[in-house]
């Protein structure tokens, strides 16, 4: 189906698919990106799975028509998924604006959809902040308890890595795939770097560099975010068609509007509702909150009952509380050369030798060397009111010599940045939408300029002009949203336990980077995988207990 | 430079074809909004057959085409081939195509085709085609906008002759592979 606007309206139509509960079901997952996907992939086999997504299943076969929706200016970043409209609606409030819904994909999939699919372990210190660095939350668990769900969470996303990274931390085994080779534009920073004495190595990408698991090898389509119609880049549709495939049952557009307990704190029924209007009850044995980590403290807060009246899993009152993202920092300009960016969509180079120099006063931050800095020929070409020679001209002057560096910063848990329930606005099946309070400390702030004068050094070595710098000032969220239910051993201090199993419930446990208690400087999703594969593993033990 | 079967396809890769006649229907319903009426449609021009849209979008990529790019017909023809399936977007090109030529005969007294190229680029302006937005469901200027001017961009600088002329020879968009971004500049 060719066209932008010809993507198929899977929010809305009618399709007369059977959205009634599953009777006897063991577990109930909650919410279908790759948490959730891998949780009931794991225990669909033994275990008779019903996952259910607040979003649409998504046509395989739009996947071009939305590439060209990335493209075309007249569609906005949510747009390519269709993020929006009352369903996601939001508030913010607090210093900082949050843009949710360009930091989220709600369906069969998940935020994966739209995710760049850079993947990294985080460092064993970000386990420890607390005790190592002298601020932050120490987490219950450590990077040795998570090493091997590391290791089978990268085979599990399809990890393309080499270990020729000497910061990042142990590893017994390589990477499933072998990493992608750099850059030409990471060659020329290379020299500039190698005369400051800054290392460059590679970075693990949930990408093909090869074949693998049936996929396809990346062809450089280059839009990977928001979308890679070739299915080179992991997204969790890959777990969730296992899960499918092995018994489990998926119903989409069913959003959870409320968790019910019964009296002997177990979670009794997610009740969701369906596209006709009608709410049904989904009844199991187990429950896992899967719903990425706005939604999921906001589940917990809606399921408010006599009971557990400040919200569900919420004794300690930390749900919602300690709202973190990681924040962005960039440099770029131009060379007097060219430079080779925006063939791909993704980066090869990157450099985590300042990540652990983290202390009280900074946070541990990484950096990274892109391979799309700068205009984009085909985008540019759509925007202006030149054609013809005129347009050739101009697209030739705009494209060819740009160079950029991202970096991503820490910040630090703080329990005044949190996701609360909005006062008086509702979603479109009346429920109360979130509120986003979003804060950033001085520690990141502060971080965020030091890697902004590493930035700038390594371009001006490179003989860049330093046409832009993304400082505190102009900072943004990486869209990985983190904290809102965090895992301690102490139910005073903490939603979950070290187990991912909330302190309060006996039977409902929360997949997602809601739990991580300090957040690190790296990309979420891996250790989101490796702790749902663990909460995956926990589930199973405790049914096999039950029966 | 020549345009090549090859960038027709290429295009037509990027932009997804698959002759979908069958899901037409489907689509029908998600163009409900219909165009704020701007006084310049009568209201009678029928959608464009396919002959039509192909003479008058070769016609237009004269104009936003830059001068050395050869081959435009074919590529046009080849492109379009899969871009005119049943798709709600292949219904816009088709009426606004229609409604580009209603202008064309009111204003210069003869069809897209039959203009000499500096009417063709007049005409276009005079629409508002070069300083619109584009916009599926807009003005007639944002829709020729999107529908003809940016229709024909699109395909030329995804395509690996569009993306060369301009120092990209796998543009976004074009699944060109995983080693040109290693390469240096030739
Ligand atoms: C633009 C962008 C780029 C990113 N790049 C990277 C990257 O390079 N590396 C990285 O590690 N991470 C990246 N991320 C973040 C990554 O996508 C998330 O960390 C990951 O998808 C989180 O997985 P999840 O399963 O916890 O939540 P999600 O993927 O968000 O999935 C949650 C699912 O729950 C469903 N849901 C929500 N509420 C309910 C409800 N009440 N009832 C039923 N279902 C519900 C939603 O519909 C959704 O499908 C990026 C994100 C974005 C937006
Ligand atoms: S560059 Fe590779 S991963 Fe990215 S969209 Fe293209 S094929 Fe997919």
């Amino acid at each position: 189906m060719s066209g932008a606007e010809s993507v198929g309206d899977e929010r809305s139509a009618p399709d007369g698919v059977d959205r009634t509960p599953v009777t006897d079901a063991d577990v109930c997952v909650v919410g279908a990106g790759p948490a959730g996907a891998l949780v009931a992939d794991r225990l669909a086999g033994e275990r008779e799975v019903v996952v259910l997504d607040a979003g649409p299943r998504f046509d395989p076969e739009d996947r071009l028509a939305r590439q060209e929706r990335a493209i075309r200016p007249f569609y906005d970043r949510p747009d390519v998924w269709g993020v929006g409209g009352e369903r996601d609606a939001h508030e913010n409030a607090g210093d900082r604006s949050y843009p949710l819904n360009h930091a989220r994909v709600k369906g069969v999939g998940g935020s994966t959809l739209h995710w760049q699919g850079m993947v990294m372990r985080l460092h064993e210190d970000d386990f420890d902040s607390a005790s190592e660095r002298g601020v932050g939350a120490d987490w219950p668990v450590d990077y040795a308890d998570l090493r091997p769900y590391y290791a089978e969470a990268e085979r599990e996303l399809g990890v393309a890595g080499a270990s020729d990274n000497p910061y990042a931390p142990p590893r017994e085994e390589p990477h499933p795939m072998p990493a992608f080779q750099p850059s030409y534009s990471d060659s020329l920073f290379a020299e500039a770097c190698e005369s400051l004495g800054i290392d460059m190595h590679s970075v693990p990408n949930a990408r093909n560099s090869e074949p693998y698991d049936d996929r396809s090898p990346c062809v450089g389509y280059g839009t990977c975010q928001p979308v890679c119609p070739s299915g080179a880049k992991y997204d969790a549709t890959v777990h969730v068609e296992r899960a499918e495939a092995a018994g489990a049952t998926v119903i989409d557009r069913a959003p959870v509007e409320r968790l019910e307990h019964d009296g002997d704190d177990r979670v009794a029924a997610a009740v969701y509702a369906t596209p006709d209007g009608e709410r049904h009850r989904q009844e199991a044995d187990a429950f896992v909150v899967a719903a990425g980590g706005v939604e999921t403290p906001r589940l917990l807060l809606l399921s408010a009952s006599d009971r557990y009246p400040d919200g569900l899993a919420n004794g300690s009152g930390h749900v919602g509380e300690f709202f973190m993202d990681h924040l962005f920092a960039g440099a770029g300009g131009t060379l007097d050369e060219e430079t080779r960016q925006n063939h791909v969509g993704f980066y090869t180079s990157a450099c985590d030798q300042f990540y652990d120099e983290a202390d009280e006063s900074q946070a541990p931050f990484k950096l990274e060397f892109f391979n799309y800095a700068g205009p984009s020929p085909v985008e540019s070409a759509l925007t202006g009111d030149d054609w013809g020679d005129a347009l050739r001209d101009r697209l030739r002057d705009e494209y060819g010599n740009h160079v950029a560096m991202g970096a991503l910063v820490e910040q630090l848990p703080d329990a005044d940045s949190r996701v609360t329930l909005a006062d008086d606005r509702t979603d479109d099946r009346g429920n109360p939408v979130p509120r986003i309070e979003w804060t950033v400390g001085d520690r990141a702030l502060d971080t965020i300029e030091r890697a902004n004068a590493i930035q700038v050094e390594v371009l001006e070595e490179l003989g860049a002009d330093v046409e832009w710098v993304a400082g505190p000032d102009a900072t943004g969220p990486a869209y990985h949203h983190m904290g809102t239910t965090r895992m301690s051993d102490d139910p005073d201090r903490g939603v979950v336990d070290a187990d991912c199993r909330t302190h309060d419930l006996e039977n409902c446990w929360i997949a997602s980077s809601s739990v991580f208690p300090t957040s690190g400087a790296m990309n979420p999703t891996l250790t989101i995988a490796a702790l749902a594969l663990r909460v995956g593993d926990d589930v199973a033990g405790w049914l096999a207990d039950e029966s | 430079m020549e345009l090549t079967r090859r960038d027709a396809a290429a295009a037509l890769a990027a932009l997804g074809a698959s002759g979908g006649v069958a899901l037409g229907a489907r689509f029908a319903a998600d163009r409900g909004e219909r165009p704020e009426e701007d006084g310049s449609r009568d209201g009678d021009d029928v959608p464009a057959d396919d002959e039509a849209v192909r003479e008058t979008l070769t016609a237009v990529a004269s104009v936003v085409y830059p001068s050395e790019v050869a081959g435009v017909s074919e590529f046009v023809e080849g492109f379009l081939a899969g871009r005119l399936d049943g798709s709600a977007h292949a219904t816009g090109v088709r009426e606004t195509v229609a409604e580009l030529n209603h202008l064309a005969n009111t204003w210069h007294g003869a069809p897209v085709a039959d203009l000499d190229s500096a009417d063709r680029d007049r005409l276009l302006r005079e629409v508002g085609a070069d300083t619109a937005e584009e916009d599926p469901g807009g003005t007639t200027a944002e829709r020729v906008r999107y529908y003809v001017v940016n229709e024909l961009l699109l395909a030329l600088y995804a395509s690996p002759t569009g993306g060369e002329l301009v120092g990209i020879e796998n543009p976004q968009g074009h699944p060109g592979g995983a080693e040109s971004y290693q390469r240096g500049p030739q």
